[in-house]
């Protein structure tokens, strides 16, 4: 693997199965009355976390903690970043601290490039602006893989605000390298003109994709899209692009229903259909903490005695 | 006592008298006293040109020299050291300043500081909306008297089709060039480069070459309408190139520039987030770039200015959303057109030295510059060595290192720059 997993681009297929195979035998530690396993004791391992996200700062927290790290949690808030603290001395002084891996979200895309020019640790990109979110994207395969077996030929809709995601991005560009079928849709505004280009399909009618898929993907979609003028209304966009009720019954037997969360219910996906059996959200959670403690090791502890060092 | 150099046997590249030949140049008293092999004898300081290229010396047409308001990124003396260490004997100074170039007092401010300098000539340009807020007219008349000869909000275009109309009229009465950075701001909203395969796959936002030919093409027909003298500054999309194309086959007066990072890079030069690569116009597609170095060769593109962009370490090592746009640019202009234009063929030496002497001299109204080199004319001279190679990396002269040519490996060097007679670049270093 590459020193760092700033986006997909990082991981090669065999990096993908490694890490997925290795998440598997770390789901067992989150089913133990003491969930936790010595693997990464006396590492240090940094959330830095520029943008507020809950879900994803306890779950690469836990993660960290079931492998016996050292966490520390570093927000914008409350911190020297309020402050206005450059992300480079931010940077120099984590690295200076011995910090082995740092976990970054950040609202800017590219930050955690920009981060790697002054860290020695790993850098684990935790979301960055509307770039990618690669550790997302690897969860998501681990649930597909778990809950379907395969990824080859398996046929995806990744469906909504494309455009301003990081979790689409990342998804498409992992499903695209495992072999999957990946389509790609929702209005013309949310979606990349030159999307094709990734190795996806394209299309704007929902009713026209749903009924061919293994996985419907659901993106959020932020009210103020709608104050940009990407499309003219919430309630335009449920009608035409959201998963209701309807649209259900015309999925497959068997197909998934996936949402990164958090969701926008009623908006992109209707309240009871999250709640269905075969929407997975909650898997999706459960999974991202043994994906991140895969992660966390691989790139940490089973690379042997040079961690954190300067290779 | 008279003081007198000898530039011998050097190849003499001067457009301006279409001469290109091996020949000696004598100055004396920051005077051209001969040109030819008579030109040698007597005592002077003899520099030796043998395999160098001697040429007027070089005019930039757009630069930023942040004096006055900005001078921890370049001041005017930096940066016109900076310049004759590229070979320029003349430049631009935007009017993008705090405060800005909008009245005499300003302009006069930055002449003198140019004059206490002493290193190269400096022509103020002039904004032409008042704090470059693009709502009044700035005191184009005041500043055109003391002789501003060009005028720019560089950095944006005037906003209104009916305000810049009128500022076409109005300038008119003074024979002077209005320049115009053309983007449509509320397409290019937010962009931090070229919209496309790149900014889609990068997640940042994108400005889509339609930003850039949109305004190319308003303004040219208000050109067209008022009879007004336009210079397209920096341009960058190949869309725009064929409107200056058709503009200029219907005889409009119009002239258009380009840079040479645009020539050089382009968008996936941006896929790790190096923000020396953050540049606006932005660095487009790569077709954009061939179309661009065609424009320079076929005449549609006019001049090759610098758009030297100093800004500090801290601004340009910060997010790539919450960097500035620019490269410096001075010191790695001429060795980026030999490299990248010269060399492949694409243009003569000749070309180049029009592109970036000659021609922006003519629009500038600097009598003084750009040749030809021929006895009575002032000594303003650029030597170099057409096929040194060399590294860019720090130090720079410039105040500044934010370039995007760092670590490229550029073919051509600036070795003796003469300002009025003055060696103020020997050997490559500044004299002073």
């Amino acid at each position: 693997m590459n020193r760092h997993l700033l986006s997909i681009g990082d991981v090669t297929v065999e990096d993908i199965v490694r890490i997925l195979d290795t998440a598997e035998s770390f789901r067992e530690v989150g089913t133990r009355v003491i969930k936790k396993v010595p693997a990464l004791r006396g590492r240090t391992v940094v959330n830095l976390f520029y943008e507020n996200s809950t879900r994803t700062r306890i779950s690469f927290e836990l993660a960290a903690k079931r492998l016996s790290a050292d966490v520390i949690n570093f927000s914008a808030t409350g911190s020297s970043i309020a402050k206005g603290e450059s992300l480079k001395d931010t940077a120099l002084t984590l690295q200076a601290m011995g910090a082995d891996a740092i976990v970054i979200r950040h609202s800017s895309a590219g930050a955690p490039y920009t981060l790697t020019k002054w860290v020695k640790g790993r850098v684990l990109n935790a979301g960055d602006g509307t770039h990618e979110h690669p550790t997302q994207a690897l969860l998501d395969l681990y649930t597909i893989r778990e809950r379907l077996g395969r990824f080859e030929s398996l046929r995806v809709a990744i469906i909504g605000d494309v455009l301003h995601s990081r979790v689409a991005r990342s998804l498409a560009f992992a499903l695209v390298k495992v072999g999957a079928d990946v389509t790609i849709a929702g209005p013309p505004t949310l979606i990349p003109p030159d999307a094709p280009a990734w190795g996806v399909q394209v299309s704007y009618d929902v009713d026209e994709v749903l009924p061919k898929l293994d996985v419907c993907y659901l993106l959020r979609v932020q009210r103020e899209r709608q104050r940009q003028q990407y499309f003219p209304s919430v309630r335009e966009y449920a009608r035409l692009f959201g998963l209701t009720r309807d649209r259900v019954e015309m999925l497959p037997e068997g197909a998934l229903i996936m949402h990164p969360g958090p969701m926008n219910r009623g908006v992109e996906i209707d309240s009871d259909v999250a709640d269905l059996p075969q929407a997975v959200m909650e898997e999706q959670v459960t999974n991202g903490i043994a994906v991140r403690m895969s992660l966390l090791y691989l790139m940490l502890g089973g690379m042997g005695s040079e961690v954190g060092g300067d290779d | 006592m008279t003081e007198r150099t000898l530039f011998r046997g050097g190849r003499v590249v001067d457009p301006a008298s279409a001469h290109d030949a091996v020949t000696d140049v004598l100055v004396e008293d920051g005077v051209i006293v001969g040109v030819g092999d008579s030109a040698s004898g007597g005592r002077a300081r003899v520099i030796d040109c043998d395999g160098l290229v001697l040429a007027p010396g070089l005019v930039d047409i757009h630069a930023h020299l942040r004096e006055p308001g900005r001078e921890d990124k370049e001041t005017v003396e930096s940066g016109s050291r900076a310049a004759a260490a590229g070979g320029y004997t003349a430049v631009v100074a935007m009017a993008n300043t705090d405060p800005v170039a909008d009245s005499a007092a300003v302009i006069e401010e930055v002449r003198s500081l140019a004059a206490r300098a002493g290193i190269c000539d400096v022509f103020p340009v002039g904004a032409i909306t008042k704090g470059l807020g693009g709502e009044e007219m700035a005191a184009i008349g005041e500043m055109a008297e003391i002789g501003v000869r060009m005028f720019s909000d560089d950095g944006r275009c005037v906003p209104t089709s009916r305000l810049l109309r009128n500022v076409f009229e109005y300038s008119k009465a003074f024979d002077v060039v209005i320049a115009e950075h053309c983007e449509d701001a509320t397409l290019a909203d937010g962009a931090q480069m070229h919209e496309g395969y790149h900014s889609y796959t990068l997640g940042l936002v994108g400005a889509p070459a339609e930003a850039e030919e949109i305004i190319v093409f308003r303004d040219l027909s208000l050109a067209r309408l008022t009879g007004g003298r336009l210079h397209l500054q920096h341009l960058s999309a190949s869309g725009s190139l064929e409107l200056v194309r058709q503009a200029k086959a219907t005889g409009l007066r119009v002239t258009a520039e380009a840079t040479p990072h645009h020539l050089a890079f382009a968008d996936e030069d941006l896929v790790t987030y190096d923000t020396n690569f953050k540049i606006n116009p932005p660095l487009r597609t790569p077709e954009d770039r061939e179309a661009l170095r065609a424009a320079v060769a076929d005449g549609t593109v006019d001049v090759i200015g610098t758009d030297h962009a100093p800004h500090s370490v801290e601004e340009k090592e910060a997010e790539f959303d919450q960097s500035p746009f620019g490269t410096i640019g001075f010191e790695t202009a001429l060795a980026a057109i030999l490299t990248n234009l010269v060399e492949p063929g694409t243009i003569s030496l000749a070309r180049a030295v029009e592109t970036m002497s000659t021609t922006p001299a003519r629009i500038l109204a600097a009598a003084d510059h750009g040749g030809p080199i021929e006895p009575g004319r002032p000594a303003h001279i650029v030597v170099f060595d057409p096929s040194a190679e060399w590294r860019v990396e720090p130090p720079f002269v410039s105040k500044s290192r934010n370039s995007a040519f760092l670590g490229k490996t550029l073919r051509g060097k600036v070795l003796h720059t003469m300002y009025g007679g003055d060696l103020v670049v020997v050997d490559g270093k500044p004299q002073r």
